[in-house]
Formats: structure tokens, C-alpha cells, sequence
């Protein structure tokens, strides 16, 4: 079979099931693809030979009743993987190697899934596009020279470039959403505390989530199944009733009231957007569903409550980085002086800015003024949302606002760069879940996506609804492999 | 002014001053694991040996809370007479140090577990209250060891992430001996629950003294220095005393005092700045957000309520009403849970015919000098309370005297040793037969007649002397009222 990396998750399952493709055979597929698209940059760490090594022993000793069996897959650089070094695109975790496995990459293995490498990320997720990752820009499938988004763009970029079948990335204020959208993909951002954030390199705890990326809906939903389990070892993971998303998939959604919130119609959003989001709407109209405008007022706070919520916890999640225990350290005259040039060669520039950031709202005389004021917003923001779920089912709006840029058209603007998150952030704030599918392309040819947002804990209706506006879309992403010489 | 000698006050020429001082007691609370990870916290292992990748802040890992260290607190509170509080917060504590490997220290700043409560003093002039201001869960530290390399500081993480209670009293103190007697007063009440073994040589309770000076009878509170991480109860007193006469000497000499945090140097017996207050650290506190608040239920504290036991100022109660005892006898006999165990299982091991009196004199007297010589606690005492209690039993119904009960006492040391088997082994039986003692004073009489004539004239003087004869001759086993009577009779 010469088509293996272009099949879905799903077709690779029941094919090696079927003994119509070995384990073997498959990862040996992405692991070809993954060495010609070095140009992509999507990997930090190749962990190749080992995965052949692991796609022969399973396909020695098959267990079909798994999930993924003999799946190979790539995962972002931000889940600590035993013995495979994990960076978080930093340098200051450059030659980190855990001895421990993250509870969601666990649960990846435990299902039959294959470790292919660790993707390249915005250094600590904090970033839209990769390219604050030490580890070098991605390129974006779509084109060259574009981003992919950020802060899960390696994830996005080998998804969409067929080097991973399936992937999992973080969300933090839309860090797998909008990849997803650039780069023409299914990214699911679940519930706050549903995936368990154990050996998650850590960027803002309270809003951090991990989640899957897929080429389709019905990917997504296996891998949430897979990844989604309560777990002791996060105190804020939270025991819900998890459906199997997968098997319980349902196209029909007829009846089912979507939200249209007119605050994200903001201020110099492209036609196009505008017209994706109309053409959304349509799309939900054909499944059956019923579209009610609805009003979410304190959506224009959301985004400078997140920058100062989110860098607020950064500042002390990456305190821990000081060189004395494990990670790069700079020499030093003494303990400050190490300290001081541990961090400042360690960390890159924007993870330095939002450090001093979130120093900056936690001190003492303007504590109450940001960070107190910011917890109350978000509050607010959340009641929002509570209030709209009275009357709607799901929240429909674009992912983005626009679609993938050039590398370095906004790397020196910061603001810009962060209103990428416009849209995506305020359901972190509130915990929700939300789930951003293709949806059409721009001029320039460029996928963009749609964002339905769900109420807390169903996953399975945004994935319904998802799933049936999938099949009305009917998306073809153009992929060139144009870096395949 | 009148001016009770009990008082502690500082005078300078025509002014008295009184010393106002609060503290935070850093009690490690008793339990086999730590605050939020599972290694444990024994005493004394190797450094770096009881460290799990959470309490070294590996990337990625998450706190999780240990439900019996949040007991012990809340048990704690109990006994303090505190309010519980059912939703309490933790926070992080923001600063940099070689030893605080997260970067951050969790503990409790808006939302304590426990609140307000109070602890009673017994001091020599009376009853003293002093107030519980809060009492907070926080984890620990590590341990920077300067003095091994030369060129390094080395690390030992083995305390990093322990349990500790801080516990605020309000500014109550008023002298170096009520902070004696709180420190011992709070170990007490936290040996008897379980929850703080209160071992000051091994770090399991320390103590930041808050001290400031002002005018006797002003109300106005002076300026405070906090002197941080006292360790022993004598430097805590020694710490004030002089931290106390240099404020008085500042104020005196018309200069004001810095709000700063001071060190204790044991050595000098001074106190030194450490940094003002212009240094102190921002901590950047705000709620964890690895934890969710932490909540409990009136049903999880009534369930620990039942776990409470008799706590020192019931037991002295009860001591003073059903044993008879004195209220400065009850309150040593209960200052240490040790001591009150040892003494309730010699009250119950001396049977029906028992003299209470005497148990407690033994215990206090001999018993008691014999630990402090050996420098023993009483639960390692080599003598059992049940083997005091057939001593005590012994010389109540006549078997022995007092004075050889001392020579039966020395003999008990060696193994716990049965005193009645003693007094059988070495015939040290009170010889009690009035024929047999009346022979014996015959004979006495007979030997010394001149003496006896004379006491007979009004030497009454001489009466001793007879009976010190008896004794003498009976080898000390003649029953001295037996004796006493007999000679009355015959002289």
C-alpha cells in the first residue's frame, strides 16, 4: 500500500486489524515521510528506531482489542516522556530526559500507540505561530514560508503533512485550536479537567489542557477517548461520566440550538472570516440545527484577562527552571548571579516578557488591581457562557481571525500576535470544551477554521455537531508537499 | 506603681517598660508521609534519599494533598479550642532559594485551615490566656548545607515538601517565661493529639518571636522585630531578653526602631538584622492553582472530634477532682502525656487500698530525679509504673518503711526489678510483730539506762536517739510507729 500516511486514524486501525497493514509497515511509512520533510521542523527529538523496534514487537504479539494497535504517533514536546528527552521548546530544558511518563501519553501506550518523536512547540506553549521554540520555526504544510500556529504547531504542521497519523498537543488560550485552523485540521481542546495534566510541562495550571489533532472528527474523537481518563495524580482532574466519543458519534443533530455570540464580531475582521462564519452558520442550518443569536458581553475582557491570568502563573510554573536541579545552568559568581544568567540564557525572549508579566500583576500594591480583578473577569466571562447554555446547545464562531501568516510578520508585535487567541482564549477562561474543524480557505488558498464550543463535560455533543457539519463542509486540504524534493 | 514580682518589665531611669511578644510556632506535623507527595519524612536518612519527583519540582509534576496531614491540623485546631475552617486555600509563596526546588513554598494565606482559638497558661501568679491568631498548613523547605565543600553549597531535599503547622498566637506574651511556658503548653497539647512529636533537636518545632517594647499601661502596640527560626526554648528566652533591652535602650536614647527581621546568634546571646523592611521579599502569594480548595464537611470533623483524647486542662481537672492531687501537682503530673500515662497506670495498678499521695510524691520525687540524672524520658523509665506501684503499695500497708523503700527503689533500676521480690531476696521486711520489737527496745533501754533516766528528768531531746537506736539495731526494718509507740510505752 503506497497511500498509508495519507489514511486516516480510523482506516490504519481497521487495516492493521484486518491484516491488511503491519505495524511495522505503517511506522515505517510516517518514519520515511517524517526523514523528507526535515524542511518542516516539525520535530524536536526523533525517536525512530526505537518505534520500528516497538512496531515489530507488536506485530510479533498483536492485541487487536486495543484502540491504537500499533499506531505510530508523534506528540508534542510538552509531554514528558520516560527515557525521551523533552524540551518544551527550550533551551533551558535542552538535555532533559524524564524518568516518568505523562498520564496522557501513558494512556496513548497502554491503548497499542507507538512513540514516533516529540513535535516542536512554541517554547513552553507560550507563542501563536512556533516560532518562539529554540528549536526553529515549523513550516507550515499549507505553504511555504507560513506558520503553522502555535503554541501546538509541530503538532499541526505533522498532522496536516501526514508525519503523524494523529497527535496530541496543549491548549492553554487556543494553543491547539488554532494550529488546527492554519493548517486546515480537527483539534480538540476538552473540558478543564479532563485529561489529566500530569507530566505536562506546566505554562498557566488553571488553564492548561491537553487534547487531540486529527486529519478528521472521527480521529479526534477515538484519541479524546484514549487520552480522557480521571486521574489521582491531578488534583484538578475531575471524575466525570466519559463517553466512548468515538462509537457514540452521531451525525444527527437535527433540533440541536447553536449560539451565534455577535461580541466576536469584532473589529477589523476580515470579509472573509465574516463570510466562513456565515457560511458556518448555513452549514448548521442544513444538519437541522437551530441558530439563536446569542450575547457573551464581557468577550472584549477575555483577552487581557487571560494575559494577565496566564503569564501570572507562568511567572511561578517557571520558577522551578533556576539551574540548580536538572536543565541548563550558566556559570555563575554566586547563587543570584547564576540564577540571573541561568534564566536569561536559558529562557527566550517572549517567555521572558511574559515572566515579567506575571511578576509584575502578582506584586504586592498591584495584586488586587490585575491579578484579583482579572479572577473576577474571569468569573464574569464564565457566567457568560452559563447564561448562554440556558437557551443554546453549542457556541458556533470562527477559530480565528484570520488565517495562517507569514514567519515574522508578527514576530516583533507581540499585541498582534496575541489577539490570534481572540477567539479561542475566553473558552479556556471558562473551562470549556471547544473543538476548531476546517471549514473553507481564503483567497490566498489558506484553510480556516470554525470553532464550536460545548458545554462542560460534553464532548460528545461538539464532536456531534462537528461530525455532521463535517460531512456538509466536505473539506479538501491542499496539501503540495511542496518541501518533498 | 505597684509592681508584682512576676512581672517582666525593662526599667530605665524613670521609665518601666512592658514587652509585648508574639509568635509563629513551625510545628512538623506527625505523619509518615509528606504535605502533597509520598516520600517519607523519617528523621535522619541519608540527604537526598526521601525525595520524589514532586518534592524536586521535576517538570510537570503535581501536588496532590495527604488527607492525614490535613487530620492532623485539623486535629490540632481541635485542641487548640480553634475554629475549623471548611474551606480553606492553599497559596503559593513566591522566592528564589538553592533549597526550595519549586520555586515556591505551598502554604495557606487568606484562607487558613483553622483560626482563632487559645491556649492556657498555669503560671505561678495564676491562669493566663493567650490567643490563637491562626493556625496554617505549609510545606517545607529543604536543606543548604555551606559548611562540607568548600567551593559549594550541597542541597539535601529529604525535608523538602514536609508537613508543617504554623501556628500565630496573638501579641499575648509578656515575658520570656510565658513564652517558656506557651511553647511547652502548645507541645503538650500537640503530644497528647499526636500530631506534632515536638522534638526541638531534630527541627520538629521552631519558632519566628515577634518582640516590640512600649510604656507600661500604654495600649498602643510598639514597632516589632521578628527574630526568625529560633530553635530551643532557652535561646527563645535569651533571644527576647536581649532583643527586648536594645529596643528600650533605642527608645531611651530618643531613636526609633526598624521593623526587621533579626537572627538569634547563639553564640554572641545577640541579636542581629538580617534585612529591613524595605528588603523584605514580595512572595507574591496567590492561590495554587494545582489545588482546588480545600474542603471539608461538619461530618469529617465531628469524626475526628471522636479521636480527640483527654487534653491537659481536662486531665488536670480531673486529676485535681478524682485523685485528690494539688493543682501544682496535677499540673506537672500532666504537662507531658508520658507522665500522665505513667501516673494513671500506677493509680490503677495499686489496687483498692491505695495512697494517691504517695504514688505522686514517688513520682515526682524519686522517680523524677532519677530520668533528669540519666536524662531519660519517663517512657523510657527503668522503672514500670506497675512495679512502683507494689513499691508505693509496699510502704502503704507497712511491708517496708520509707527508708528502705529508697534502698528497694535503687535496686529496681537494675531491670525493673519486682520489689517485692526484692524484699523477700534481702529480708528487707518492716519488722511489725510488737513482741518481737518490744524485746528488741527491752534490750535498748537496758543497754543505754543512763539516757533513759535522763529523758525520764525532761531530756525529751533523747527520744530521737532511741528510736535511731532501734532502727540501727533492727538494720532499719523496725516499723517506725510500731516503735514509737512502744518506746512512749515503756520509757
Amino acid at each position: 500500500m503506497s497511500n498509508i500516511t495519507t489514511q486516516s486514524l480510523t482506516s490504519l486501525v481497521d487495516n492493521i486489524k484486518n491484516k491488511e497493514l503491519s505495524s511495522e509497515e505503517v511506522t515505517k511509512a510516517f518514519i520515511d515521510r517524517s526523514e523528507k520533510s526535515k524542511e518542516l521542523n516539525s520535530y524536536i527529538s526523533e525517536d525512530f528506531s526505537n518505534a520500528i523496534d516497538k512496531a515489530r514487537r507488536f506485530d510479533q504479539n498483536p492485541n487487536f482489542d486495543l484502540k491504537l494497535p500499533g499506531i505510530p504517533m508523534a506528540v508534542k514536546d510538552l509531554f514528558c516522556t520516560e527515557n525521551v528527552r523533552t524540551t518544551a521548546g527550550s533551551k533551558i530544558l535542552e538535555n532533559f530526559v524524564p524518568t516518568y511518563e505523562s498520564t496522557v501519553t501513558q494512556n496513548i501506550w497502554n491503548e497499542g500507540a507507538i512513540l514516533l518523536g516529540k513535535l516542536n512547540c512554541d517554547e513552553f506553549a507560550m507563542g501563536s505561530s512556533n516560532e518562539t521554540s529554540y528549536y526553529g520555526n515549523v513550516q507550515n504544510p499549507i505553504d511555504k514560508g507560513l506558520v503553522p500556529g502555535g503554541s501546538s504547531g509541530g503538532s499541526a504542521a505533522a498532522v496536516s503533512g501526514q508525519l503523524t497519523p494523529i497527535t496530541i498537543g496543549t491548549d492553554t488560550g487556543g494553543s491547539i485550536r488554532q494550529p488546527a485552523s492554519f493548517t486546515g485540521t480537527v483539534g480538540l481542546k476538552p473540558t478543564y479537567g479532563s485529561c489529566s495534566r500530569y507530566g505536562i510541562v506546566a505554562f498557566a495550571s488553571s488553564l492548561d489542557q491537553a487534547g487531540p489533532m486529527a486529519q478528521n472528527v472521527k480521529d479526534c474523537a477515538l484519541l479524546q477517548e484514549v487520552i480522557s481518563t480521571y486521574d489521582k495524580k491531578d488534583s484538578t482532574s475531575i471524575d466525570f461520566k466519559r463517553n466512548e466519543y468515538s462509537k457514540e458519534l452521531n451525525k444527527d443533530i437535527r433540533g440541536k440550538k447553536i449560539g451565534i455570540p455577535k461580541e466576536y464580531r469584532v473589529d477589523g475582521m476580515p470579509k472573509e472570516i465574516e463570510d466562513l462564519w456565515q457560511k458556518g452558520i448555513q452549514y448548521a442550518k442544513d444538519c437541522g440545527a437551530e441558530i439563536i443569536d446569542i450575547s457573551l458581553p464581557n468577550t472584549s475582557y477575555a483577552l487581557p484577562t487571560y494575559y494577565i491570568v496566564a503569564p501570572a502563573e507562568a511567572s511561578s510554573n517557571l520558577a522551578r527552571y533556576d539551574g540548580v536541579k536538572y536543565g541548563f545552568r550558566a556559570k555563575g559568581e554566586n547563587l543570584i548571579d547564576m540564577y540571573e544568567k541561568t534564566r536569561s540564557e536559558g529562557f527566550g525572549a517572549e517567555v521572558q516578557r511574559r515572566i515579567m508579566i506575571g511578576t509584575y500583576v502578582l506584586s504586592s500594591g498591584y495584586y488586587d488591581a490585575y491579578y484579583l480583578k482579572a479572577q473576577k473577569v474571569r468569573k464574569l466571562i464564565k457566567n457568560d457562557f452559563d447564561e448562554a447554555y440556558k437557551q443554546v446547545d453549542a457556541i458556533l464562531t470562527p477559530s480565528t481571525p484570520s488565517s495562517a501568516f507569514k514567519i515574522g510578520e508578527k514576530k516583533d508585535d507581540p499585541v498582534s500576535m496575541y489577539l490570534n487567541d481572540i477567539f479561542t482564549v475566553p473558552v479556556n477562561l471558562a473551562g470549556l470544551p471547544g473543538i476548531s474543524i476546517p471549514a473553507g480557505h481564503d483567497a490566498a488558498g489558506y484553510p480556516l477554521g470554525l470553532q464550536i464550543i460545548g458545554k462542560a463535560f460534553k464532548e460528545q455533543e461538539i464532536l456531534d455537531v462537528a461530525y455532521a457539519m463535517e460531512e456538509k463542509i466536505d473539506f479538501k486540504n491542499k496539501i503540495t508537499d511542496w518541501w518533498i524534493k | 506603681m505597684t509592681k508584682d514580682k512576676s512581672e517582666y518589665l525593662i526599667e530605665r531611669y524613670n521609665n518601666v517598660y512592658e514587652v509585648v511578644i508574639g509568635l509563629e510556632v513551625h510545628a512538623q506535623v506527625t505523619s509518615n508521609s509528606k504535605l502533597f507527595s509520598s516520600s517519607s519524612t523519617k528523621f535522619g536518612a541519608e540527604p537526598n534519599t526521601q525525595v520524589s519527583l514532586v518534592d524536586a519540582a521535576f517538570p510537570g509534576m503535581l501536588p496532590v494533598i495527604n488527607e492525614f496531614c490535613v487530620k492532623q491540623a485539623i486535629k490540632t485546631g481541635i485542641g487548640l479550642k480553634a475554629q475549623i475552617n471548611k474551606r480553606s486555600v492553599f497559596d503559593r509563596k513566591n522566592y528564589f532559594y538553592a533549597d526550595l526546588p519549586q520555586g515556591y513554598q505551598i502554604s495557606q494565606f487568606k484562607y487558613p485551615i483553622v483560626g482563632e482559638g487559645k491556649v492556657v497558661l498555669d503560671m505561678p501568679n495564676g491562669q493566663k490566656e493567650v490567643g490563637i491568631e491562626r493556625l496554617h498548613l505549609e510545606q517545607d523547605a529543604g536543606k543548604s548545607i555551606h559548611d562540607i565543600d568548600p567551593q559549594n553549597t550541597l542541597v539535601d531535599l529529604n525535608r523538602s515538601g514536609v508537613a508543617l503547622m504554623e501556628i500565630v498566637s496573638k501579641p499575648d506574651l509578656r515575658s520570656p517565661d510565658e513564652v517558656s511556658a506557651y511553647i511547652k503548653k502548645l507541645r503538650s497539647i500537640m503530644r497528647y493529639l499526636g500530631t506534632c512529636d515536638g522534638n526541638m533537636q531534630e527541627g520538629s518545632l521552631r519558632a519566628d518571636v515577634n518582640v516590640s517594647v512600649r510604656l507600661k499601661d500604654s495600649t498602643e502596640l510598639g514597632t516589632r522585630c521578628e527574630i526568625k527560626n529560633v530553635n530551643s526554648i532557652k535561646f527563645m528566652q535569651m533571644a527576647i531578653d536581649y532583643e527586648a533591652n536594645r529596643q528600650v535602650d533605642l527608645i531611651e536614647e530618643g531613636k526609633s526602631i526598624d521593623q526587621e527581621t533579626r537572627l538569634f546568634d547563639t553564640k554572641k546571646n545577640e541579636t542581629r538584622s538580617m534585612r529591613s523592611k524595605e528588603d523584605a521579599h514580595d512572595y507574591r502569594y496567590f492561590p495554587d492553582p494545582d489545588l482546588l480548595p480545600l474542603e471539608v464537611n461538619d461530618e469529617f470533623i465531628d469524626n475526628l472530634k471522636k479521636d480527640i483524647p483527654e487534653l491537659p486542662d481536662d486531665k488536670k481537672k480531673r486529676f485535681i477532682d478524682e485523685f485528690k492531687v494539688s493543682p501544682y501537682e496535677a499540673t506537672i503530673l500532666v504537662s507531658d502525656i508520658d507522665t500522665a500515662k505513667y501516673f494513671e497506670e500506677v493509680v490503677a495498678k495499686m489496687g483498692k487500698n491505695k495512697d494517691i499521695k504517695l504514688a505522686v510524691n514517688w513520682i515526682t520525687g524519686e522517680l523524677f530525679a532519677v530520668l533528669n540524672n540519666k536524662n531519660l524520658e519517663i517512657s523510657q523509665s527503668p522503672i514500670s509504673a506497675k512495679n512502683l506501684a507494689k513499691l508505693v503499695n509496699l510502704i502503704k500497708n507497712g511491708t517496708i518503711s520509707g527508708k528502705i523503700a529508697k534502698t528497694i527503689f535503687e535496686l529496681m533500676m537494675d531491670g525493673d526489678k519486682d520489689p517485692q521480690i526484692i524484699v523477700e531476696e534481702k529480708g528487707l521486711k518492716q519488722e511489725s510483730d510488737p513482741k518481737a520489737l518490744e524485746a528488741l527496745i527491752d534490750k535498748i533501754i537496758d543497754d543505754n539506762r543512763e539516757k533513759a533516766i535522763e529523758y525520764k528528768n525532761g531530756k525529751e531531746k533523747l527520744f530521737g536517739f532511741f528510736v535511731g537506736q532501734a532502727m540501727k539495731v533492727s538494720g532499719g526494718k523496725a516499723n517506725p510507729q510500731l516503735i514509737n509507740e512502744i518506746l512512749k510505752k515503756k520509757l
